[in-house]
């Protein structure tokens, strides 16, 4: 929206306070996590499998509801919302997954035409009448992640560097304030994953727009952030500049390991955790 | 213990010695059974009637052969009313199940106390009833004809429909739901962006499948005066006509490939 983009560089966008959450299970997914996010500024989520990185990223946009605390996007505490005030903070608040999670059956069109979802009444989106600024900016955004020649394919017949950019495409057709991105990169090659980090910058720098990312590529994380946040057991262990970011504080988050062999095909995807499991209840739960 | 030690050596076997036995024992079991029940079964067989029966069914082969194809011109009528039966039956019936099988998947239902075992026990109880007996009781109540074939096809299919479709809601990928939900879709929009494209080829293919089966069953609702063409069969049967009787089952015979290749095409089509 307008107004985002009229916030002096600096001032917060994003204000998380005590956040807590506690699944159904009992488990702690997040203890008291406190940070903010200024315009324009690319934070890089870190931290081993389990410590809370995805429950943080969909506290943000309560797609899971925080047990405590507080998540205020420009002065709007988003844990007090409901209906259709939810709705309207969500809109503001673009999200990229790690499996794409494009409609696999709907056009390349209408997977970004979605992002709009949160501005039009239900008949235009139902007769795919969505006004034709919606349109245009939809054809300017497939042209910038370079996905013009595709517009009216099915999301299932792209490839997966492809799909993500149908991703962030859909993403900035919000007219996000904020950036949500879960391991973006997680399910691509390590030149496709290059390529597809370096576009979300880019695209923030452009609309002087934040970002969270989470991430379990360390170096992709020190290459393109502008800051680094640690998680481990659902703490921040580290906030910092990525230079900070050294062998120490890396067993700090991680524990110990070599640190000189990290690289993400050597990562082993763990089996899922209660966290995990919970976290999948709640979040079916919601579509009630 | 599958694992024994034997002669020093550590021997697997699939199953233990006593498991063994006890598997042997029902193999046993079954056997007697079989034998008892097949001497209950048939303790009222009359054998003479069923040593005549290769007879009795060259007989009424001889009788059925050749068709009587002159009948084939007062088959249209009944054939057309059969396949409307059928149609209008699978419609009304896709129509009724729609809802039922959102309020039944436990994923999209608003209500998973109430609502939920009201729409299960809709599709169990629609589903538990034969057509057949649903046109029974639909004649009783509003007369013989079209009309009641085609609510007892209706009828018989929401447990079938409901039951495939609720159960294509339960499986869609959650991830895509998730995304919708996190650009401030509304719910309805959610259903339609998120959660229809992804039961859209199972709806169809649930579809085209019971339209395919209830042309079967509306075949013989005319037994119980339903209306189609069970209606000539019966009166056929009646006359002891087992030359037009023929004519009949060819009749059905072609209608129920000709309606399996459309339904085949069409699934083929849409997967």
């Amino acid at each position: 929206m307008a107004r985002s983009r009229l916030a002096s560089p600096g001032q917060d966008m994003l204000r998380v306070s005590s956040l807590s959450k506690r699944y159904k299970g009992g488990e702690d997914a997040l203890r008291g996590v406190t940070f903010d996010v200024p315009a324009g500024q690319v934070v890089a989520l870190i931290g081993p499998s389990g410590s809370g990185k995805s429950t943080l990223i969909r506290c943000i946009n309560r797609l899971v509801t925080p047990t405590k605390g507080r998540v205020e996007l420009d002065d709007t505490d988003i844990t007090r919302l409901g209906g259709r005030g939810l709705r309207r903070a969500r809109r503001l608040m673009g999200m990229i997954f790690q499996e794409y999670a494009l409609v696999e059956r709907l056009t390349v069109m209408e997977n970004v035409l979605s992002g709009r979802l949160g501005y039009v009444p239900f008949w235009r989106s139902f007769f795919r009448r969505f006004p034709q600024s919606d349109v245009d900016k939809a054809f300017a955004l497939l042209e910038r992640v370079g996905l013009s020649e595709h517009v009216g394919k099915r999301a299932s017949d792209l490839s997966g560097g492809q799909r993500q950019r149908v991703g962030i495409a859909r993403a900035l057709e919000q007219d996000p304030a904020l950036l949500l991105v879960d391991e973006p990169t997680a399910s691509l090659d390590p030149k496709t994953a290059r390529q597809i980090m370096r576009l979300v910058c880019e695209v923030c720098r452009e609309r002087d727009l934040p970002a969270i990312i989470s991430m379990h590529d360390v170096p992709l994380a020190k290459m393109f952030a502008d800051r680094i946040i640690g998680l481990r057991a659902g703490e921040i262990v580290f906030d910092g500049p990525p230079a900070e970011l050294d062998k120490a504080v890396l067993t700090e988050i991680y524990g110990e390991e070599d640190w000189t062999q990290i690289h993400p095909e050597h990562e082993v995807r763990p089996e899922e955790s209660a966290e995990d499991r919970h976290a999948h209840e709640e979040r079916m739960a919601g579509l009630r | 213990m599958p694992v024994t030690a034997l002669d020093g050596r550590v021997v697997w076997r699939r199953r233990t010695p006593l498991a063994q036995w006890a598997i042997w024992c029902g193999w046993f079991a079954l056997g007697v059974l079989f034998v008892l029940s097949w001497q209950v079964m048939n303790k009222n067989t009359i054998w003479l009637f069923v040593e005549d029966a290769p007879r009795q069914a060259a007989d009424l082969l001889s009788r059925a052969w050749p068709p009587r194809w002159s009948y084939l011109d007062s088959l249209w009528v009944p054939l057309w009313d059969t396949l409307n039966i059928a149609t209008l039956g699978t419609a009304l019936g896709i129509v009724l199940a729609t809802p039922i099988a959102f309020l039944a998947a436990r994923n999209t239902t608003p209500s998973v106390a109430i609502l939920r075992p009201v729409a299960l026990l809709i599709i169990v109880a629609t589903r538990s009833i034969n057509s057949l007996i649903w046109a029974l009781l639909l004649v009783a109540i509003i007369g013989p004809g079209l009309l009641a074939g085609i609510i007892a096809i209706a009828l018989r299919s929401i447990g079938f429909i409901g039951k495939l479709l609720y159960e294509a809601i339960e499986e869609i990928d959650e991830a895509q739901v998730e995304a919708v939900r996190a650009t401030g879709a509304s719910r309805w929009q959610i259903m339609d962006y998120a959660v229809w494209p992804q039961i859209a080829p199972a709806f169809a293919g649930i579809s085209v499948f019971r339209w395919d089966i209830n042309i079967r069953e509306s075949t013989i609702l005319g037994l119980v005066g339903a209306g189609g063409i069970g209606l000539q069969l019966q009166s056929s049967l009646a006359r002891l006509a087992w030359a037009e009787v023929t004519v009949i089952f060819i009749v059905i015979l072609a209608t129920v490939v000709i309606s399996e290749w459309v339904s085949a095409k069409v699934r083929a089509a849409i997967i």
